[in-house]
C-alpha cells in the first residue's frame, strides 16, 4: 500500500512534469490544465504516503535520505500549489516541477531499508523541527526557480535576443516580485526550524548548539537568507543581483542537506538517523 | 446554380488615390447597399470598404449580369468610369471567393498581415447588410463561418503575436520589463512623430503620466498639452531620472543627451527600480554602455527594428497555419453548400407527402363521423409518423449524397420516383 502509493506519485511527478515542459514548446492551455491535474493527483497520493508513513513511524519522514528527498520534493510542489494560487503563472510549473521530479527520480533510486525509529525521534519538536526546515526549503526552492526564470528573461531583453523564451516567460517584474516575496515567506520557516531545532537538542541531546558541520552550514545558509532578505527590504537589492544572490544561496542550501547530511555530520547524518551508527 | 461572386481592389491592386474615391463617403455603403437590392441579378449582397479595400460579395445566378451591374454601381459611387479602374478589380468566383474572404476576415490580406481592425470592419460591413437586408441564406452563414475562421487563426498561429511597428514593440518590451504599465511614468524628451506615437500607445497601456523635455520650452508645454502631461525644461531632466520609469528621446541632438554616470548616479536613489529607455533618435541620444547598468535597459532604433524584422518572420510562419486553416474552413464550407442543392428536393418530397396525407386524412374523416378529439387526435398523429417514416430514408440518403459526384443523379431518381416535378409542368 504505501509503495504503491510512493509509486503512484512518482508516475504522476514524471507525467505531470512531461505534460509541462510540453506546454512550455506547444504553449497550448489544455495541456496545461490536465499537467496541473496530475500534478494536483500526485501531490495529493505523495501527501496520503506521508501521512500513512507519519502514523506508522510516529515521526516525520525523513530519517532516510529516500524519504527526505522524497519529503523535499513534496514541500516544493506545495510550494508551488500556493504560490500558483497568488500569482497564476502557468509557465512556473514548467521549471518548478523538474526539480520536484529530479528529486523524486533520485529518491527512487536509492533502495529503501527497513528502520528502526529511536524513541528519541518520537517527539513533537522533532517534527516541528523537520516540518518547518522543509516548507522553507520548499518555499526557497521556488525564489531558486523564480531566480532562473528572472536570469533567462532578463538576459534576452538585454542581449536583445528575443528568442523563444521571450514570449513565453512572464514580465521581469514578474518574476522579480515571486522572487521578493518567497523569500520573504520562506525566510520565517527557516527561523523557525532551526530554533525549534536548537530547543530539540537540548531536549535530546542536552545542548542547544554543538558545533556539528551541519548545525555551521544551516547557519551559514540562514546568514545568507538573511542578508539576502536585508539587502532587498532594506537597500532596495532587485533584479540581477538578487536573482544571482538567491540562486547561490540555494546551492548551499542543496548542500547543506545533502553535502553536509552525507558527508560531514555527525549525528545529524542519515546513517546515524536511520539507526546504523552513532547515538 | 447559385454563385458566390467576389469583385473588389485593395492595396495591391489599386493605388490609394483610387481606393479613395470610393471609400471617401461613409454613406457609400449603405447606398451601394440599397443598389444591389434593386438589382434583380443579385440575389444577396453586402459592401466593404475600408482604407485599404473596397468589395462587393454578392450572390448570382447570373454572373455576367451581375458583374457589370457592381461595376457600374462602383463607378456611380466612385464617380469614375469605368475604364479608370477596371484593371484594377479582382474577381473571385465559388470556393475562390469564400476563400478570399475567409482571408480578408483572418488578416491575410491585408497591408499588414495580422493586424486586428479588418476583422471588426468586416464585421461591421456585415451588420450593416443585414440591417439593409441584403444579406440572406448564404452570406449569413459564410459571413459567420468567415468569423469564426478569423477567430481559429487568432487562437491557434502567433499571427497577430508580436507587434510590428516600431512603437507596439517599444510597449511590449516595456510590458515585458514592468508586467502592467499602470502607475508608471513617462518622460518623453524632444519632439518626433515617432516618440508621439510611442508615447500615446504607453498612454493606452494605461501608463500614469507623460511629462515632456524639450530644449525650446514652449513646444514641450505644447507636446504636453496633447497628452494632458507635464513640461519640464531640459536642465530638469536629471532629476526626472529618480521618477520616472520609462524615458522616450527623440531629439535632433548631436551628442548624447542622457549620459553614463548620470544615469549610474541615479540608481541609488531610484532603489534599483528599472528604467526603460526607448532611444529612437538618430544619432543616439542615450548613451549605449547605459544599457550595462542593472537594471537599466536601453533600446535604440536599430534595436527596435531588429525586434520588429524577428516579428515580420514570425508572423510569415505563422501565415502559413493559417492558410492550412483557412484551406480546411474553406472545404466545410464547401460541403455545406452542396448540401443546400438538396434542400430544394427534400422540401418538395415532404411537401408532397403532406399533401397527401391531408387529402387522404380529408377523404376518410368525410366517410367516418363521431370521432372523438382523442381519436382525431391519434389519427392525426398516427398518418404523420407513416409518411414522416417512409420519406425519412430518402431524405437520409440525399443528405448523404450531397457532396458527392453522383448527387445530381440521386435527385434526379428521387424527382421521377415520387414524381415531384409534375406540379411546376
Amino acid at each position: 500500500m504505501e509503495l504503491l502509493l510512493y509509486k503512484l506519485s512518482l508516475f504522476l511527478i514524471l507525467l505531470a512534469t512531461g505534460g509541462f515542459i510540453v506546454y512550455l514548446i506547444k504553449q497550448e492551455k489544455r495541456v496545461y490544465k490536465w499537467s496541473y491535474r496530475i500534478l494536483l493527483a500526485s501531490f495529493i497520493c505523495h501527501t496520503i504516503y506521508f501521512c500513512h508513513q507519519y502514523y506508522t513511524l510516529g515521526t516525520a519522514p525523513v530519517i532516510t535520505l529516500k524519504s527526505a528527498l522524497s519529503f523535499f520534493s513534496w514541500t516544493i510542489i506545495g510550494a508551488y500549489l500556493i504560490f500558483h494560487l497568488k500569482f497564476r503563472l502557468m509557465v512556473l510549473g514548467s521549471f518548478i516541477t523538474p526539480l520536484a521530479a529530479f528529486l523524486m527520480i533520485i529518491s527512487s533510486t536509492i533502495p529503501g531499508i527497513d528502520i528502526t525509529v529511536k524513541p528519541i525521534f518520537r517527539s513533537l519538536w522533532l517534527t516541528v523541527h523537520v516540518g518547518t526546515i522543509f516548507t522553507g526549503n520548499g518555499i526557497f526552492a521556488v525564489t531558486f526557480i523564480s531566480a532562473i526564470m528572472y536570469l533567462i528573461q532578463e538576459r534576452q531583453i538585454k542581449k536583445k535576443r528575443l528568442g523563444s523564451f521571450y514570449s513565453r516567460l512572464p514580465s521581469l517584474e514578474t518574476l522579480d516580485s515571486i522572487n521578493h516575496y518567497s523569500l520573504m515567506y520562506g525566510f520565517p520557516f527557516l527561523t523557525i526550524g532551526m530554533i525549534s531545532g536548537s530547543i530539540y537538542a537540548q531536549y535530546a541531546l542536552g545542548s542547544y548548539w554543538r558545533w556539528d558541520p551541519k548545525e555551521v552550514w544551516s547557519l551559514i545558509t540562514w546568514l545568507f537568507y538573511a542578508a539576502l532578505l536585508h539587502e532587498r527590504v532594506a537597500v532596495g537589492w532587485r533584479g540581477k543581483r538578487a536573482a544571482v544572490m538567491s540562486i547561490i544561496a540555494f546551492l548551499i542550501l542543496i548542500f547543506t542537506f545533502i553535502g553536509a547530511s552525507l558527508w560531514l555530520s555527525d549525528y545529524h547524518s542519515f546513517s546515524s538517523l536511520e539507526g546504523r551508527t552513532g547515538l | 446554380m447559385i454563385r458566390i461572386v467576389n469583385i473588389g481592389m485593395n492595396h495591391e491592386t489599386a493605388p490609394v488615390e483610387l481606393r479613395e474615391c470610393l471609400a471617401k463617403e461613409p454613406e457609400n455603403t449603405s447606398l451601394a447597399l440599397a443598389s444591389m437590392r434593386e438589382l434583380p441579378s443579385i440575389k444577396e449582397g453586402m459592401f466593404l470598404s475600408t482604407c485599404n479595400r473596397v468589395e462587393a460579395l454578392y450572390t448570382t445566378e447570373n454572373p455576367n449580369d451581375a458583374r457589370q451591374s457592381i461595376v457600374a454601381l462602383m463607378s456611380r459611387i466612385g464617380d469614375i468610369s469605368e475604364h479608370d479602374f477596371s484593371s484594377n478589380l479582382y474577381t473571385f468566383e465559388d470556393m475562390e471567393a469564400v476563400k478570399h474572404i475567409f482571408r480578408v476576415a483572418s488578416s491575410l490580406d491585408s497591408m499588414a498581415v495580422g493586424e486586428p481592425q479588418i476583422l471588426g470592419q468586416i464585421k461591421d460591413a456585415y451588420f450593416q447588410a443585414t440591417r439593409e437586408k441584403t444579406s440572406g441564406v448564404i452570406l449569413n452563414r459564410l459571413m459567420h463561418r468567415a468569423f469564426h475562421v478569423a477567430k481559429r487563426v487568432r487562437t491557434e498561429t502567433g499571427i497577430s503575436d508580436a507587434a510590428i511597428s516600431i512603437s507596439y514593440a517599444a510597449v511590449e518590451l516595456a510590458k515585458k520589463i514592468f508586467h502592467n504599465l499602470g502607475g508608471k511614468r513617462v518622460l518623453s524628451i524632444g519632439a518626433g512623430e515617432m516618440a508621439e506615437l510611442a508615447a500615446t500607445h504607453l498612454m493606452n497601456n494605461g501608463v500614469e503620466s507623460i511629462t515632456v523635455a524639450n530644449r525650446t520650452f514652449d513646444r514641450a508645454v505644447q507636446i504636453a498639452e496633447s497628452f494632458r502631461g507635464n513640461p519640464v525644461s531640459f536642465e530638469e531632466i536629471g532629476s526626472q531620472l529618480f521618477e520616472v520609469d520609462i524615458v522616450i528621446t527623440s531629439t535632433a541632438s548631436p551628442g548624447y543627451v542622457i549620459k553614463y554616470d548620470q544615469v549610474k548616479g541615479s540608481l541609488r536613489k531610484r532603489r534599483n527600480r528599472p528604467l526603460f529607455f526607448i532611444d529612437i533618435a538618430v544619432p543616439r541620444d542615450v548613451e549605449p554602455r547605459v544599457n550595462d547598468l542593472g537594471n537599466i535597459y536601453l533600446y535604440d532604433i536599430d534595436d527596435l527594428k531588429g525586434v520588429i524584422e524577428v516579428n515580420i518572420a514570425h508572423r510569415q510562419q505563422e501565415a502559413i497555419k493559417a492558410e492550412r486553416i483557412v484551406q480546411e474552413e474553406v472545404i466545410k464550407f464547401e460541403r455545406w453548400l452542396k448540401t443546400l442543392e438538396v434542400v430544394p428536393t427534400i422540401i418538395s418530397l415532404k411537401e408532397k407527402a403532406e399533401a397527401i396525407r391531408q387529402t387522404e386524412l380529408k377523404r376518410s374523416l368525410g366517410s367516418v363521423n363521431q370521432l372523438t378529439p382523442s381519436q382525431l387526435e391519434m389519427i392525426e398523429t398516427l398518418t404523420r409518423s407513416i409518411t414522416e417514416k417512409i420519406i425519412n430514408d430518402p431524405i437520409l440518403v440525399l443528405k448523404r449524397k450531397a457532396d458527392r459526384p453522383s448527387k445530381d443523379s440521386y435527385l434526379d431518381i428521387t424527382r421521377k420516383l415520387f414524381d415531384l416535378d409534375k406540379d411546376n409542368s
